[in-house]
């Protein structure tokens, strides 16, 4: 507790104003808004200045180039200002606060290797398949890590417990690129079990997005490689987390007092144990959804599935940076976003914080 | 009497210095072998290392291409059987991994001194550092890591393994930050530092003096495990071909044989795998090593 205290900031003790400042940033959601808002804002201010003030930097090369090609200087400025959403005549300070503005309306520029199309139209058509497929991915490896991390806590120092830890701590060793080269390799080439030329890509020629088990399925279908990869890889995270904190939850006294009761040992599992020892792994989120989706460059690349993160890596390689911009900063957000529906979900489930 | 003492004390210092270097290597081995699995890691860890140093002097690559030889099964002359330009996979493999590990080690140096630093820092001040410096680990902790690295990386040109082992070194603190601030938190508690504290030490004396050889197991496991970050982090940079290291090493071996489609070949198996099995060994490895690590630094476990 006196740490926790130590840690809020200090504000005017008396006044109608203060106290209602001080109660709501005692409250634990209204932190992590505070938190979630400050880290898009440093991300967005970030990247700002990285490309305004690197020496030789993107515009100034931008602008460079396209005099080197012939087109007139003030063509050239003109054109960067339009990439970039950005007016190069006004002070830094300005610029800096017309791209806030800008970024807060959605307005990201226009990309480079795609003439004519704006950075946030790319953004909407790719971002939804790393939001699905990784997605789908950790919900999974969650809800398997948790159910194995149970089974391992429950069964501990038998073969069950044994195995599980050793075999999925190794996968978990294994970087997860090399898990995908590895699935292609055999799976693909070697056995030919799959069949990856047909799985390449998002989505079948001549399927279009709609309301129907058969987009869903071919979706799936398509998703499914880089999804077996992001189970495979994190399960074991979970699987680890859970059954420590299994562990801890198991020698608890109201375990023992729901067994006591007269519970049967699946209700005292699920409710009492599973329910309470769960919370810990919520703060892990974080972490696992960034590794995820950092991972998705690499992944959706070997596995030519067109989502952000095979987007962000081709704009790297081709040095597009209104778009390396826009993609970092969304990616950022959505897992700002996801963190946020963690936290609210945490807040329901664990009540001490609810009532604080 | 004043003599005698000045004619033997370097005397003794001499000899039990060197004994008591080599007694604590001895006790610290022995520790070590207790614990099968992080004994196994320790020793490959070692080899693997050793072997990446060394085996560049005794046997260096050659680059020259062969055409006459491309996607060559393992046989004696070959024993990994040669790439899509015909040369040896074994001498790449033997010659790949001092670049990797370079950039493994030196940035989990880095990062370990960062989120130390930062971390115990954090702790011990309290008050507007500790809030401001957890905003941050929690706001670098958001960002994909990955993507980061990657964004920079396109950014910033670097060059060779300092520019890449700085980068990846610089950005890994926040998780090692947090385990160390809670750490502290406890440690500070303790009587020996409210003892240090009463005497008036300065703050650098207790953070480094007393509380850090508290914490030095809970480090080392940590740079351990920050050593196999650093290499998942550079092999996939380089998979990427987002930084340009040139000569050989793993991570670029996984690059050509992927650019070069080598996955399609039906000779080209060895090549593929020799780089990755390379990698996920050291990885297991420094994993089965960091679970051992604990047991070396916790003094109730050495008999003097």
């Amino acid at each position: 507790m006196a740490i926790a205290r130590k840690r809020t900031i200090a504000i005017p003790q008396f006044g109608v104003v203060p106290l209602m400042l001080r109660r709501a940033t005692g409250h634990f959601l209204v932190r992590r808004l505070l938190r979630a808002f400050f880290t898009i804002f440093f991300v967005a201010t970030c990247t700002f200045w990285l490309v305004h003030l690197m020496p030789g930097n993107p515009i100034e090369v931008y602008v460079n180039q396209q005099i080197t090609q012939g087109i007139p200087a003030e063509l050239a400025r003109q054109q960067a200002a339009s990439l970039f959403a950005i007016d190069l005549d006004a002070p830094l300070w300005q610029q800096y606060l017309t791209y806030l503005g800008d970024m807060a309306r959605g307005d990201m520029g226009n990309s480079i290797i795609r003439q004519g199309s704006s950075v946030s139209s790319i953004i909407i058509q790719y971002l939804p398949w790393t939001l699905f497929s990784v997605g789908i991915g950790l919900l999974i490896s969650f809800v398997l890590g948790v159910l194995l991390g149970i089974l391992a806590a429950y069964r501990r120092e038998t073969w069950v417990d044994h195995v599980l830890t050793n075999v999925l701590a190794a996968i978990q060793a294994i970087p997860n690129y090399l898990v995908a080269i590895l699935l292609l390799v055999y799976l693909g080439v070697r056995w030919e079990v799959i069949d990856i030329a047909a799985m390449r890509g998002t989505l079948s020629p001549g399927v279009h997005a709609s309301f129907s088990l058969s987009f869903l399925g071919d979706a799936l279908y398509h998703a499914s490689l880089p999804i077996f990869v992001y189970v495979l890889t994190s399960i074991g995270s979970w699987m680890l987390a859970m059954r420590a904190s299994t562990e801890t939850t198991l020698n608890e006294d109201y375990v023992n007092a729901g067994l006591a009761r007269g519970l049967s040992q699946t209700r005292v599992a699920i409710g009492y144990v599973g329910r309470n020892a769960i919370l810990p792994l919520f703060t892990q989120l974080m972490i696992a959804v960034g590794f995820a989706v950092g991972g998705s460059l690499l992944i959706e690349q070997i596995f030519s599935y067109q989502g952000i993160g095979s987007m962000l890596a081709t704009a790297i390689g081709q040095r597009d940076y209104p778009l390396i911009q826009g993609i970092l900063l969304t990616i950022t957000t959505s897992v700002v976003v996801v963190n946020l529906i963690a936290d609210l979900l945490y807040s329901r489930l664990d009540p001490r914080l609810r009532r604080r | 009497m004043a003599v005698a003492q000045q004619a033997t004390t370097p005397k003794r210092r001499e000899l039990p210095r060197a004994f008591g270097w080599l007694g604590w290597l001895g006790s610290t081995l022995r520790i070590m072998r207790r614990n099968k699995i992080g004994f196994a890691g320790f020793l490959i860890v070692v080899a693997m290392t050793l072997i990446s140093y060394i085996a560049p002097i005794f046997w260096p690559f050659d680059p020259t291409a062969d055409p006459m030889s491309i996607y060559k099964t393992p046989s004696s002359a070959h024993w990994l059987g040669t790439d899509s330009q015909g040369r040896d996979v074994f001498s790449q493999i033997l010659n790949g991994g001092a670049a990797i590990l370079s950039v493994g080690y030196i940035a989990a140096a880095i990062t370990t001194v960062i989120g130390v630093a930062l971390g115990a820092l954090a702790a011990y001040l309290g008050g507007a550092v500790d809030t401001v410096l957890t905003w941050l680990s929690d706001v670098f902790l958001t960002i994909p890591q990955f993507a980061l690295l990657a964004v920079l990386a396109g950014f910033v040109h670097l060059n060779g393994i300092w520019g890449v082992a700085l980068l990846i070194g610089f950005f890994g603190w926040p998780g090692l930050m947090r385990a160390i601030r809670s750490q502290v938190l406890s440690l500070k508690e303790r009587e020996y530092v409210e003892a240090a504290k009463m005497l008036d030490m300065p703050t650098s004396y207790i953070i480094f003096r007393e509380i850090a050889p508290g914490m030095a197991g809970y480090i080392a496991t940590h740079f351990v495990l920050n050593v196999t970050a650093a290499m998942y982090a550079s092999v996939g940079l380089i998979f990427l071909g987002i930084v340009p290291l040139s000569g050989v090493n793993w991570g670029v071996m996984l690059n050509l044989a992927w650019t070069q489609g080598a996955i399609f070949f039906q000779d080209s198996l060895w090549y593929i795998l020799s780089p990755m099995i390379a990698i996920v060994l050291f990885q297991l490895a420094m994993l089965s090593m960091s679970r051992s690590i604990s047991e070396i630094f916790d003094p109730r476990l050495r008999e003097r």
